[in-house]
């Protein structure tokens, strides 16, 4: 395995009183996807955006290239090659397709990625470039976003719930772009709720569990029991549910 | 006859209000911040048009040309000290802060050039005027600042919709995490577009210096005004602000001449007309801005 680009040691972070991440540490190779798996609640986005500099940490750090990042703003972070694609899309709704483009290129860093590279990425998109970004499907707008992240030419893409509302078929074409992207030498962490796509395009999976790593691993090394109970945690085969009926 | 005229004259003074209340709109539409100083800020800029073109020995008339930068540069450094702080904190605390600039601002005026009116002196200019027809009288320092308010709404529709800058200044007012996320500075952001609404404000302000007299007190009652104009025409969109400002200008002269003591009056019944109506206003869309 390669350097570690993007390491993350005993994070924990706070919303208020509420623990949403509780000293979680992994650490991203160059050219790597790395899953984070998690069931609604787990901090999974929290992670992403304290990341991406969105959130302060309460303590613990995030590293890039071994440099303490953590006091740097959102923009700053854009610039040293961090980029989210926010849960939800996110774009701006006023714009239109290309100009949502033109945003994220404004302070894009020298790379592979320019507008003209993801309008070949997504062949649809030369036609409606003048549209309002609100007429588009949800698949499309998901790819606007994550093109938006790309023009920027970023070292790591943080994808946060790809799949959240789309159609199954969608999400797959999205999924399919994963190496593509890998091949221009962006990593990419990506953050799911659909366990199956984030395991299967993952190099390795991270899960968490009420903001605590409760297992990590490649793939390959891990059984879908295990990764079950990771995600919905211990006690799942006990018989206290079952037990309840019958009696 | 007479209409035409309620219709000209109303026009003329509503391109007045739309340049005033553009400045306004856009630090709304961007830094969501409600600028209570905002009529202060273009009495301040008659002042200083007032005080330095007499030592420039710049006629009154050009007095924008130094006014203008100086306030846009005021602009950005108030927006990057002063507002930033207080947006920083929440949003109650910039109409605090903007409130106190405002009673700080008069207060100061008051004590430095007392409360007798002054105005810029633009010479026989403020007299002339283009007599089309018996009883329309078009005087062309108002048709002047129709002319301008004109040209600064399409200059700044230009610059927000075709130049990189002015595409990050609508990002940052459609969401300003996501502008973030594509690596815009957003307080940088919010710096410039303080700058042009400080810039316009200036010489809105000194728009208003040629064609009538100001006092340190002057700025309230255009600040209602400038409410009125982004209201009616919607909030975040420029040609609402134009045509806002039109109508209530047109609003304005119609009770006029009715009673002369129905001219605010039937501005502020269209205003609210509008705002039962159609609360958005006439070219209000949802979040945008442009």
């Amino acid at each position: 395995m390669t350097a570690a680009l993007l390491e993350v040691e005993s994070l924990t972070v706070h919303h208020g009183q509420l623990c949403a991440i509780d000293d979680v540490s992994f650490t991203q190779h160059q050219g790597e996807v790395l899953a984070v798996i998690g069931a609604n609640g787990a901090g999974k986005s929290t992670l992403l955006r304290t990341i991406a500099g969105l959130h302060r940490p309460t303590s613990g750090c995030v590293r890039l290239d071994g440099k303490d990042i953590n006091d740097l703003s959102v923009s700053r972070r854009v610039a040293l090659g961090i980029s989210l694609v926010p849960e939800g899309r996110r774009l701006f709704s006023s714009m239109t397709l290309e100009e949502n483009l033109q945003v994220g290129a404004y302070h894009a860093n020298p790379g592979p990625f320019n507008i003209q590279r993801i309008y070949e990425l997504f062949d649809w998109m030369p036609n409606r470039r003048k549209q309002s970004v609100w007429q588009l499907s949800g698949g499309e707008q998901q790819a606007v976003a994550i093109g938006r992240a790309l023009v920027a030419n970023p070292r790591v893409l943080l994808l946060d719930e790809l799949s959240l509302g789309l159609a199954p078929i969608i999400i797959e074409k999205i999924y399919a772009l994963v190496p593509e992207i890998l091949a221009q030498g962006v990593s990419i962490l990506i953050v799911e709720q659909d366990v199956s796509q984030g395991v299967s395009a993952a190099d390795r999976v991270h899960c968490l569990l009420e903001g605590r790593t409760s297992m990590t691993g490649t793939p390959a090394e891990l059984t879908s029991e295990e990764i079950d109970r990771a995600y919905f945690g211990a006690g799942l085969d006990a018989p206290a549910v079952t037990s309840g009926v019958v009696e | 006859m007479i209409w035409l005229n309620i219709v000209i004259q109303g026009a003329l003074v509503g391109g007045f209000y739309a340049l005033f209340a553009c400045g306004l709109s856009l630090m709304f539409g961007v830094l969501k911040v409600i600028n209570l100083a905002h009529g202060d800020m273009a009495v301040v800029a008659g002042y200083v048009a007032v005080f330095l073109s007499p030592r420039l020995h710049i006629p009154g008339l050009w007095s924008f040309l130094v006014v203008v930068p100086i306030f846009a540069l005021l602009g950005y450094v108030v927006q990057r000290t002063l507002i930033q702080k207080s947006i920083d904190r929440d949003p109650f605390t910039t109409l605090l802060v903007t409130f106190g600039l405002s009673v700080v601002i008069e207060n100061l005026l008051l004590e430095m050039y007392s409360a007798n009116g002054q105005s810029i002196n633009i010479g026989s200019l403020i007299g002339e005027s283009w007599h089309p027809a018996s009883i329309i009288y078009i005087s062309y320092v108002s048709l002047a600042v129709l002319a301008a308010a004109v040209l600064v709404l399409l200059a700044l529709q230009l610059f927000l919709s075709k130049s990189g800058i002015g595409r990050l200044i609508r990002a940052v007012a459609d969401d300003q995490e996501a502008a973030q996320l594509s690596g815009a500075n957003y307080r940088h952001v919010f710096g410039i577009a303080a700058a042009i609404a400080f810039a316009t404000v200036a010489l809105a302000g000194i728009a208003y210096g040629m064609m009538t007299q100001f006092a340190p007190t002057s700025g309230g009652v255009n600040l209602l005004f400038a409410f009125e104009v982004v209201v009616i025409g919607g909030i975040g969109s420029l040609w609402g602000t134009l045509v806002g400002g039109i109508a209530l200008g047109i609003a304005q002269q119609f009770g006029a001449h009715i009673n002369l003591s129905y001219q605010i009056l039937a501005g502020n019944v269209l205003f609210l007309a509008v705002l039962a109506v159609r609360p958005q206003g006439l070219f209000g869309r949802r979040s945008s801005l442009a």
